[in-house]
């Protein structure tokens, strides 16, 4: 019944490289309804103490699927992505990522587990946003549920 | 609002967010990368047994990003997750409610734990979790 690999459990996946441009934080803050200026004018960034417009808080999660095909990379790690959840995601914040940030994510697969007798499967990936400068600005820890039947 | 006025038990000021437009989704697939059909594409949804597209859930925790950066700059929030318990129509009206648990110290400074929420207009829990903020 799992189709998810337990020997995935460890791995690290290849990391992703985004370069975040001031466009897409405006655009992104716009689609969610963040009118903070601090997304969309760099003087008012600025004036808050960040290096250039600051990225809305769940953008940085949204990094690795603007710059990358999230869903191959499901895919290749097993799953059926017809009955594919996002259970859970948490994040936590070390250092602004702002506009002209060069963002490398590297994402390890830290668990895989069943409930409900296999009917549920769980993937539980551990993500590091890492800056050009080498400063890990976030960690972001998601929960990917596969339902079988 | 300040967030260092907030006392255990205090609630934060609600968010109500306009309701879910197809628009609103087509809007955020396009900034945030997720193309997935299931939120943008109906012949897709109805072809796939599924009914209307719904909510990214990413989309909701963004709302209820907002809220909290309603009680405190952005730069303050050091942490925050939910758990993703159900599907957000088209049409519904999200609420971002938030609820101060604890107040402690913690890397030198004050800080606040919340429990956070995000409802429809039924009472419908959509996103539910837990954010740390600092204050002062």
């Amino acid at each position: 019944m799992p189709r998810l690999d337990r020997d995935l459990i460890g791995t690290v996946l290849e990391p992703i490289v985004a370069e975040v441009e001031k466009g897409e934080i405006r655009q992104f803050a716009d689609a969610i309804g963040a009118t903070d200026p601090i997304h969309t004018d760099p003087e008012a960034a600025r004036a808050a103490g960040y290096l250039n417009l600051a990225a809305p808080p769940t953008l940085v999660f949204c990094l690795t699927q603007r710059n990358s095909e999230p869903t191959e990379r499901l895919v290749r790690l097993g799953f059926d992505v017809a009955k594919l959840l996002h259970g859970e995601q948490h994040f936590e914040y070390f250092h602004p990522v702002c506009a002209g940030d060069t963002i490398t994510l590297s994402t390890r697969i830290e668990d895989i587990y069943e409930k409900k007798g296999g009917l549920l499967e769980f993937m539980v990936q551990k993500t590091d946003a890492v800056n050009q400068d080498g400063k890990l600005c976030a960690t972001m820890t998601a929960v990917v549920v596969q339902r079988h039947g | 609002m300040n967030a260092a006025d907030l006392r255990v038990g205090d609630a934060i000021p609600e968010l109500t967010i306009d309701r879910v437009s197809r628009q609103t989704l087509a809007l955020y697939a396009g900034a945030s990368g997720d193309h997935n059909p299931i939120h943008i594409d109906t012949d897709f949804t109805r072809e796939a047994g599924v009914g209307d597209v719904f909510a990214h859930g990413m989309l909701v925790m963004a709302w209820l990003g907002r809220a909290l950066t309603g009680i405190a700059p952005q730069s303050a929030l050091r942490s925050w997750g939910v758990r993703f318990a159900s599907i957000t129509q088209v049409g519904a009206q999200i609420r971002c409610t938030g609820t101060v648990t604890e107040k402690f110290e913690q890397d030198g400074e004050p800080r606040l734990r919340l429990d956070i929420a995000a409802t429809d207009e039924h009472g419908d829990v959509k996103l539910k979790g837990e954010a740390v903020v600092a204050v002062g």
